[in-house]
């Protein structure tokens, strides 16, 4: 196995994501043999090679700071699972 | 003549000359969707009632002599990532069941400008992750030529759709070949546009240095016609390149003499199948037959593009989806007992497992210690397989490949393997690494007599060569003459 059971739990925390013992297993055998397929990548001479994080030559776009209308806060709040007083409700986050 | 069997220009013509109202090419294409629809199910929501509002509004400017566009009143289905102000869009997850965007993508504005009129939102893999639309929460999409088959994905609602004639065109999406290789699967035309051409604002991100938004259609014709509504600058995408307008349609000539077309034998070897090669070698031919010079062209690289693809998407993919929180939009698990616990039950019982398996593997790609190995290692391979394309391109106008391995393989053939099915992507990811745009046409029949697609690649930004080679070859050859059978399904 090219990842433990130990860094699958720790990737999945990382995620916010809750595993079962079943699924643990389940996905540490497929992460295996993806990363195993990545590794191929570790024979490949890429010493001096610039990486490319984006296929255009792209620069920051910078625009006036004019004030514009934005979107309805009744229309926003429609797509909230929970809201109170014209604004969205979470759990509480402070003790 | 059936209505729904017209090619998007010819219907768009009838409309024109007003040899039918638009309303009866809404009511036709409806009593299409009626009949086939329960075979296929390419789609997850009608948009009827907004359909005939809007086919009302354009037949009254038509009626007053005012021009409705190129694609005025015609039909037009789009893929559930794209979104659509005031009608439901759910990336076929649990996560955005009841998701109601509050603005339009940019492609859905520029369509309507255009004149189409959009009938519904298709089928796709949750959040455009699959090569099957298996991995939707929706329903299962049949391939219209035998249903007990896949239609490809991760858009192949929008391709079943357009395969079946529930649709004149749609609008798909393409990250690693979820155009293309289900246009293949299903004998349409699917084009994947330079990465740039198209806005993806609205457009729901999977991978957005990859992610590029593009249309099925039953001919070239048909393509150029969408890719002259859809393509354009956008202030509202900053990688949205600021071009000067072309109009696709001029490149629809049937003549490519003395086009210079690559061939690249080394890297065509990896793991298609007789069929494949077959219709490939028969593709060459005719080229040859049309006056274009074949060349042998080297790829060295090309074969690590699924591996270089695997790692860079699910990176950006684990880092665009820790939007869904629960919070502002989209589903929120019901008990929790504190902020985390909500975060941990919204995610692990909104997300399906392909989805959660790619956020794992991007948030251990990314992770400390691996980040160099894994995530710097594949974006400097791109680098080479980027100048692989560059040098390429210095030989021939076009690239010639097959658009997939094999043809479309029957439900639940991957379930064993995630990682075989990722392999279905094998020749369509190098294109995406590489932000080069790419077409898939109907190149011939294989194995149970289903489809087999041929795929051109162009330079960046030079899809009027890619449209013109697709469209001679495909102005001589039969493939898109044929319709789908819907044999099967009956188990």
């Amino acid at each position: 196995m090219s990842i433990s059971k130990d860094e699958v739990k720790h990737i999945a925390n990382l995620s916010k994501l809750n595993l079962t013992d079943e699924e643990l297993e389940k996905y540490t055998n497929e992460l295996s043999d993806i990363v195993d397929m990545a590794n191929e990548l570790s024979n490949i001479d890429v010493e001096g090679v610039k990486p490319t994080a984006h296929i255009l030559d792209i620069q920051n776009v910078f625009r006036e700071d004019i004030q514009q209308p934005s979107y309805d806060r009744e229309l926003i709040l429609k797509n909230a699972p929970s809201k109170d007083a014209g604004c969205v409700s979470v759990p509480k986050v402070v003790e | 003549m059936d209505l729904y069997s017209l090619t998007l220009a010819d219907v768009a013509k009838k409309i024109k000359a007003k040899e039918v109202s638009i309303k009866e090419v809404l009511d036709d294409i409806y009593s299409r969707i009626d009949t086939v629809e329960p075979k296929v199910e390419a789609y997850i929501t009608l948009t009827k009632e907004k359909a005939y509002e809007r086919a009302q509004v354009l037949q009254q400017k038509l009626d007053n002599g005012e021009d409705i566009g190129p694609l005025g009143g015609v039909p037009i289905a789009i893929k559930d990532n794209i979104s659509t102000e005031g009608v439901l869009t759910t990336c076929a997850s649990k996560m955005l069941e009841n998701y109601t965007p509050i603005y339009n993508a940019t492609v859905i504005n520029k369509l309507e400008e255009a004149g189409a009129i959009v009938i519904g939102k298709t089928n796709m893999d949750e959040f455009a992750m699959g090569s099957s639309t298996e991995t939707s929460k929706q329903k299962e999409t049949k391939n219209p030529w035998d249903l007990d088959r896949v239609p490809g994905g991760s858009s192949g609602g929008s391709a079943a759709a357009v395969s079946a004639q529930m649709a004149y065109a749609s609008l798909g999406s393409d990250t690693g070949g979820s155009i293309r290789q289900p246009a293949s699967y299903c004998s349409v035309v699917g084009l994947k546009p330079t990465y740039g051409l198209i806005s993806r604002f609205g457009l729901i991100a999977f991978a957005s240095s990859l992610d590029q938004i593009g249309p099925f259609a039953r001919t070239v014709e048909d393509a150029a016609l969408m890719l002259n509504a859809i393509a354009g600058h956008d202030e509202k995408d900053t990688t949205s390149a600021n071009l000067e307008e072309k109009d696709y349609t001029k490149a629809l000539v049937n003549d490519i003499k003395g086009k210079v077309v690559g061939i690249p034998t080394d890297f065509i070897r990896e793991g298609i199948s007789p069929d494949v090669k077959e219709a490939y070698d028969k593709a060459i031919e005719t080229l040859k037959g049309l006056g274009a010079e074949i060349k042998e062209i080297s790829l060295e690289y090309a074969k690590y593009s699924l591996a270089t693809y695997y790692i860079i998407a699910t990176a950006e993919a684990s880092s665009n989806l820790g939007r869904y929180d629960g919070i502002r939009y989209g589903y929120r698990a019901k008990d929790f007992k504190d902020l985390d616990d909500l975060y941990r039950k919204t995610r692990t019982e909104g997300f399906g497992s392909e989805v959660k398996r790619r956020i794992m593997l991007g948030t251990y790609v990314l992770s400390s210690g691996y980040y160099d190995a894994y995530y710097k290692r594949a974006q400097q391979v791109r680098t080479l397989i980027v100048n692989n394309f560059r040098k390429a391109f210095e030989e021939c106008d076009v690239i010639m490949i097959p658009t997939a391995p094999k043809v479309a393989f029957k439900f639940g053939a991957h379930d064993a393997s995630p990682l075989e099915m990722y392999l279905e992507d094998i020749y369509t990811v190098p294109v995406n690494i590489a932000g080069l745009p790419g077409i898939s046409i109907p190149g011939g029949f294989g194995e149970n007599n289903m489809p087999i697609g041929i795929q051109f690649i162009a330079n960046a930004f030079d899809e009027m060569n890619l449209l013109q080679v697709a469209y001679t070859f495909e102005q001589n050859t039969p493939y898109h003459n044929e319709v789908p059978t819907m044999r099967g399904g009956n188990n």
